[in-house]
């Protein structure tokens, strides 16, 4: 029999068995791989937040959960700003080209009015929460240091408009979520479109 | 002994073998323990260092038993994970005491597998022909640091929280499909209700699966070349007239018996540790796992459980994301090719040149050092120490090739010593 056998034949329906079989495991694999997905639920939660800074005093700090991060309200003071320009040199990206922000939002104080700053408290190395820092040289983080934000896990350093210090493990600035203000004093937060 | 007591043993015991040549015609039971146990030849000169395969088995069987008894009670939901574990450990007839056995089991698990790592690079056990029981074991320990992480999770502690956020964050360092990674991984935008079911669903299932199925594979694999031993020379070459090798003891009833006093020591010393100090002054329970998980708020100091750390120092050397990330992996890849990388022909240290022995002593150090580092807060003084040791590190598996291949080592004897 083997002598008789049609052995091109033979390859030819053995690649094809294997390539309809291939295609088949592929097809069966995708809803498995997308199954991992967040679900409708989950994407109907991350739906956006609406926030009264009516009550914001000049200095403080409100932080809104969206999406399980934390969004920290700054509202700047004038010192506060003066800062920005001061510490450009020590900064990684100033100009935030390669950082995560929306248009409106890519400027030296990264904002839309340049009074609040509306960014994500979730360090752009690992995920952890940066601290708050507005004490002027504490003790542990030196006497040059002129304010801004610290990551506990991993030593990064962001101004007062979460820009990246350079020669620290975070690799861009705290990104701007997508926002707009509804009114004066109302902000929504996790879209810049519709309303909330 | 009275005649009707005798006779009715002797109709046992054909019974029995009867029985079992019954089973023999449909299974290779005897076949099976013939060669894995009173047939199989192990070296007469182990030493304390080849108990530690035997430990691991008996801590995969703990852990595999504790972990059914905890899944009974502990419930996969966000609202109501860190309230099931204080229930198991407040209510439960015995709970704390299984989740004590657990916990610590996770750590002893890692106590006696690097051990038991150590010993393939004391005496040569990754060389050829045991390359692929080497690769095999790799797969394991990559396996387990999987079941642990993922395991991590499940208690819902602030610690657990921001240890899974901080590991997840890792792909995000990937180029391009990042951050698409990250949210697959985690099924939701952050370390939700979500990534709790699914990483309960590979602790409990997937990856138990899968280490069982590996170790079975080692095993085999193991048997199939025979043990190494303290000389590094192969007991196979010097066979008997029946060709059983001269140096080597049966499996069983040798090694089993020697394998019991082990076995007793350990459970000695971790009693101690379960009954005295499950949590090892935070180093086995982190205390900020003590207090729920908080998604807005970072424990004050983050550092993964101590066999985690020397990685973690590994990545925190690096002042830059998808590089610290990538030399962390690579910390991880680089002795999955140790059996190629070291060109020396001799096994074991006893008859290696000076080189290794030096080499092998920097690693040891250095990977203890990072293990250190990595509990620690950032200061300069301790990166700059990490980026030493992490050189060390990376210098034992990269310069293997020059420093193995000109080694000046002693003469191997023929016979174990």
């Amino acid at each position: 029999m083997t002598d008789n056998a049609d052995l091109s034949r033979r390859h030819f329906l053995m690649a094809a068995t294997a390539l309809t079989g291939g295609v088949g495991v592929v097809a069966t694999a995708v809803p498995f791989v997308a199954s991992f997905r967040p679900s409708a639920r989950a994407q109907a939660l991350g739906a956006p937040v609406e926030v009264d800074i009516s009550k914001l005093e000049p200095g403080a700090l409100i932080k809104v959960e969206w999406r399980g991060r934390a969004i920290m309200v700054l509202r700047r003071t004038d010192f506060m700003l003066d800062k920005l320009t001061e510490v450009e040199a020590e900064l990684a990206d100033p100009a935030s080209e390669a950082s995560v922000q929306p248009a409106y939002a890519t400027n030296e104080h990264r904002s839309i009015r340049p009074e609040y700053l509306i960014i994500e408290g979730v360090c752009t190395h690992l995920g952890c929460a940066p601290t708050p820092r507005f004490d002027v040289a504490p003790a542990d983080l030196g006497s040059d240091w002129p304010g801004g934000f610290y990551c506990p896990c991993h030593g990064s350093k962001f101004d007062l408009s979460g820009r990246v210090y350079s020669g620290v493990p975070a690799p861009t600035n705290l990104s701007v979520p997508p926002h707009r203000y509804l009114t004066e004093s109302t902000l929504l937060i996790g879209s810049d479109t519709g309303a909330a | 002994m009275s005649a009707s007591a005798a006779d009715m043993f002797d109709r046992l015991g054909r019974g029995m073998s009867s029985l079992r040549g019954w089973i023999d015609a449909r299974f290779p039971m005897t076949k099976l323990i013939k060669e894995h146990a009173t047939e199989y030849y192990a070296s007469k000169n182990f030493n304390i260092w080849y108990g530690f395969g035997v430990l691991a088995t008996v801590v995969l069987v703990l852990q595999l038993v504790t972990g059914i008894y905890l899944t009974m009670n502990y419930k996969p939901s966000a609202a109501e994970a860190f309230a099931s574990v204080e229930y198991i450990m407040r209510d439960v007839e015995w709970g704390w005491l299984i989740r004590y056995l657990h916990s610590t089991g996770a750590s002893a698990f890692f106590v006696v597998v690097y051990l038991h790592m150590f010993r393939a690079l004391l005496y040569g056990s990754y060389k050829k022909p045991r390359e692929l029981i080497w690769l095999i074991g790799m797969f394991i320990y990559v396996c387990l640091m999987a079941e642990a992480f993922f395991g991590y999770l499940l208690p819902w502690g602030n610690m657990s929280y921001w240890g899974a956020q901080v590991i997840v964050s890792l792909f995000g360092a990937v180029p391009v499909v990042g951050e698409a990674l990250a949210e697959w991984i985690r099924g939701d935008f952050y370390i939700s209700d979500i990534t709790l079911n699914r990483f309960f669903a590979f602790h409990v299932i997937a990856v138990p699966l899968m280490l069982v199925l590996l170790v079975v594979v080692h095993i085999m694999a193991l048997h199939e070349v025979g043990s190494n031993n303290p000389d590094g020379i192969e007991i196979k070459n010097y066979p008997d007239s029946s060709g059983k090798p001269i140096d080597g003891v049966a499996f069983h009833p040798y090694h089993t018996s020697k394998d019991l006093v082990i076995i007793t020591g350990f459970l000695i010393l971790f009693s101690f540790v379960v009954f005295f100090a499950p949590e090892m002054g935070g180093l086995f329970l982190e205390h900020a796992n003590f207090e729920p998980a908080n998604t807005l708020q970072t424990p004050e100091h983050i550092a993964p459980i101590w066999y985690f750390t020397p990685f973690y120092a590994i990545l925190r050397a690096v002042p830059n994301k998808l590089f610290g990330v990538a030399l962390m992996g690579l910390a991880v890849l680089l002795p999955f090719f140790l059996p190629w990388l070291d060109r020396c022909r001799v096994k074991s240290i006893r008859y290696r040149g000076w080189t290794y022995k030096l080499a092998l002593s920097v690693f040891a150090v250095s990977f203890l050092v990072l293990g250190y580092l990595g509990l620690q807060p950032v200061t300069d003084t301790y990166t700059a120490m990490s980026r030493i040791f992490t050189a060390a590190y990376f210098a034992f598996f990269l310069l293997m090739p020059f420093y193995t291949s000109r080694e000046k080592t002693k003469p191997v004897p023929d016979r174990v010593t």
